[in-house]
């Protein structure tokens, strides 16, 4: 492969390079701070691929990461900067704990009707700032904000009025009934908490590629993403396609809510922050470049990143949060190729004379 | 009376830091720069606070120590506020993504200095001198005005007088002229001799270091020390304010003292009566609550500058 193809922006090398140079400037970090980079970086290795249950608890970190980086991919690609999937997650766990514990249903039927639940309050809850933008002009970054907190305290409102679990901060368990856990694949892998989540976000990874590309509703997305003006001249909704895109992207993000509660915890904790997992769904979207493919892998390597960092802590005693700094500077060389050509130029420069 | 002036005046605190943080918003964004980070520039600017006060207070500093906490963050959130700008203005990185970096960056770095520097501690150790509030004689025993406005943190009279700065610079000179321009129209502002992304450079850079005031006064008025949930969303809510004040230094604080008092509520609401009967989560929805009623019924319809978020080549039409 020629050094060349570096310097194409569209090239994969860009993303693969960024990863690299990433991981050398965290370690670089690691090193200045006094610890040891590569016991650290082995710690991380050794958290992610360990032992089959550390492979599972991988697999369960990847898959919010996924359907977050999805849900603010979408409405990239629409031409919108969704902040709000914090908000539309808690609206799917409310969604699915209200499902999961207040209503008797036969298993299996249970937790899909539950999921099914969440994945819709979470796309009402989207679609209303779809609503909000398209027919008052609102910013989506104000309401998404607002509705983030919002939704915090709506859901905690609700939790603590009907369905508190006496004497503790968090909510009653759901019924067994309405658990999606994958108890042979969780036995499987060490007790892992793996959940149907993982099939339905390749689910989601498939429909988003499939929409977006290959369907006219998802023409008309793109259409508006790229000029909405333009889109309209064309005789396109305009207003329909917003609301109907950020109604996606809540579902994206109601089933991350749903997974939790359903698969994971089993309850919900009232605290007093939202989780923070949309935020890294932007991180997750924009090294994805927003396509299908792209967020899979992005979220498979955050995620993979993020689960191994607590390795690092246990086994090198070195703080996780170096893992952030690594994800932060991979998205910043994504974002400005110019700055790894810069790099790269010496070496550019002597390939050039060689040829 | 006393109740509502203790009311307002205890909003003042939450506004303060809400006022930096959207200043600093409104900066970069006039200059035609979004800036998604102010919420990483005001953990900058915590951190920095908190541990250059920190390190004063050790050196016998004493009660300087919080002002000397102030100028650190102004000084060291350049670190973050340059990574910015040389991504988005020189590089053409997308702003939104850039900012996002900010955001990651700042939180990643800030917590594992802390844990690297304080071996292990999650937070920064508490300090002894931070700002308490001082009464203006005089002005103090006017009759509510005086308990709300002149019995303040020191930084809260900073933020007010930066904001008359702010306006008078932008909008009363010709360097704030410019500084418009460039976020209006850069191809029209160069064509005249206006540098554009030495503008904008400064613009971002001044930028991080007014929002990471906003962080410092969290740290020096009411936390006492930076932790991991020191800046939770604040940066988030200034940036609203900034779009709901429409790009205005004006309305961008009208809007950060609404979120103030609809906060102050929330922690005074108690002392009401009636209010007993009412769940507190309520009163935690009505600030966000209260502001998207505002904005419906405003229409909405707030005008961004025109280059917003547009990289600016030379000779581009």
């Amino acid at each position: 492969m020629k050094l060349n193809e570096i310097f194409k922006r569209e090239s994969l090398f860009v993303p693969i390079i960024a990863i690299v140079l990433g991981l050398v400037l965290g370690a670089l970090v690691m090193y200045v701070g006094g610890y040891d980079p590569i016991l650290a970086y082995h710690s991380m290795i050794t958290q992610i691929f360990g032992s089959t249950f550390d492979i599972g608890e991988t697999i369960r970190t990847i898959v919010p990461l996924v359907m977050c980086g999805l849900a603010v991919a979408i409405s990239f690609r629409a031409g919108m900067f969704n902040i709000g999937v914090d908000g539309q997650i808690i609206m799917g766990s409310l969604g699915a704990l209200i499902v999961g514990t207040q209503i008797d249903l036969p298993p299996f039927l249970h937790g899909l009707v539950a999921i099914l639940v969440g994945a819709l309050f979470g796309g009402l809850w989207g679609a209303l700032v779809g609503y909000l933008k398209a027919s008052k002009g609102i910013s989506e970054v104000v309401t998404s904000i607002m509705l983030n907190f919002i939704a915090l305290y709506f859901s905690q409102l609700v939790i603590n009025q009907f369905m508190l679990q006496e004497g503790t901060q968090r909510s009653q368990m759901i019924k067994d009934s309405a658990s999606i856990q994958m108890s042979w694949l969780s036995n499987f892998a060490g007790g892992a908490r793996i959940h149907w989540g993982f099939i339905i976000a390749i689910l989601a990874v498939i429909f988003y590629q499939v929409y977006l590309n290959k369907t006219k509703w998802g023409y008309e997305l793109r259409a508006v993403g790229h000029n909405p003006h333009a889109a309209n001249y064309a005789g396109m909704n305009v207003s329909r396609v917003i609301v109907r895109t950020m109604f996606i992207s809540g579902v994206f993000g109601g089933l991350v809510g749903a997974f939790d509660v359903l698969g994971v915890f089993k309850y919900v904790a009232i605290s007093s922050t939202t989780s923070g997992l949309g935020f890294d769904g932007i991180a997750v979207s924009l090294l994805g470049g927003n396509t299908a493919i792209g967020v899979l892998l992005s979220g498979m390597l955050i995620g993979a990143l993020t689960y191994g960092s607590q390795g690092m802590s246990f086994g090198a005693g070195v703080p996780g949060e170096i893992i952030r700094m690594v994800i932060g500077f991979i998205i910043f060389f994504v974002a400005a190729p110019g700055i790894v050509r810069l790099l790269f130029r010496p070496f550019h420069k002597k390939t050039k004379k060689e040829s | 009376m006393d109740i509502i002036a203790n009311l307002l005046n205890g909003s003042l605190v939450f506004s303060t830091a809400l006022i930096f943080a959207a200043l600093g918003g409104l900066i970069s964004e006039r200059s035609g720069v979004i800036n998604i980070g102010i919420e990483g520039f005001m953990v900058s600017g915590a951190f920095f606070s908190a541990v250059t006060a920190y390190y004063a207070e050790a050196a016998g500093f004493g009660a300087m120590s919080p002002w000397i906490g102030l100028i650190g963050a102004f000084i060291f959130t350049v670190i973050f506020s340059s990574i910015h700008a040389v991504a988005s203005i020189k590089y053409g990185a997308n702003q939104v993504v850039s900012g996002t970096v900010i955001n990651i960056l700042a939180a990643g770095s800030t917590f594992f200095l802390v844990k690297m520097i304080f071996v292990g501690s999650a937070e920064t150790p508490l300090l002894t001198n931070v700002f308490h509030k001082v009464r203006i004689p005089y002005l103090t025993d006017i009759p509510f005005v005086g308990k709300v406005f002149f019995n303040a943190y020191p930084t809260t009279y900073v933020a007010i007088a930066l904001v008359i700065v702010l306006h008078f610079i932008l909008f009363k000179t010709p360097s704030g002229l410019r500084l418009r321009s460039v976020g209006e129209h850069p191809n029209a502002a160069a064509t005249v001799g206006v540098k554009v992304n030495r503008m904008r450079y400064i613009a971002v850079i001044l930028s991080g270091s007014v929002a990471s005031l906003g962080g410092a006064t969290i740290v020096m008025t009411m936390n006492g020390n930076f932790a991991h949930n020191t800046i939770a969303g604040q940066g988030f809510i200034a940036l609203a304010a900034v779009i709901i004040g429409k790009w205005n230094p004006i309305g961008a604080i009208l809007a950060a003292l609404l979120f103030g008092v609809a906060q102050a509520v929330k922690d005074q609401f108690q002392i009401f009566e009636f209010a007993a009967t009412i769940p507190t989560e309520i009163f935690y929805m009505l600030p966000y609550l209260l502001t998207l009623v505002v904005l419906i019924g405003a229409g909405g319809k707030s005008r961004a500058p025109k280059a917003l978020g547009e990289h600016y080549e030379v000779g581009k039409r």
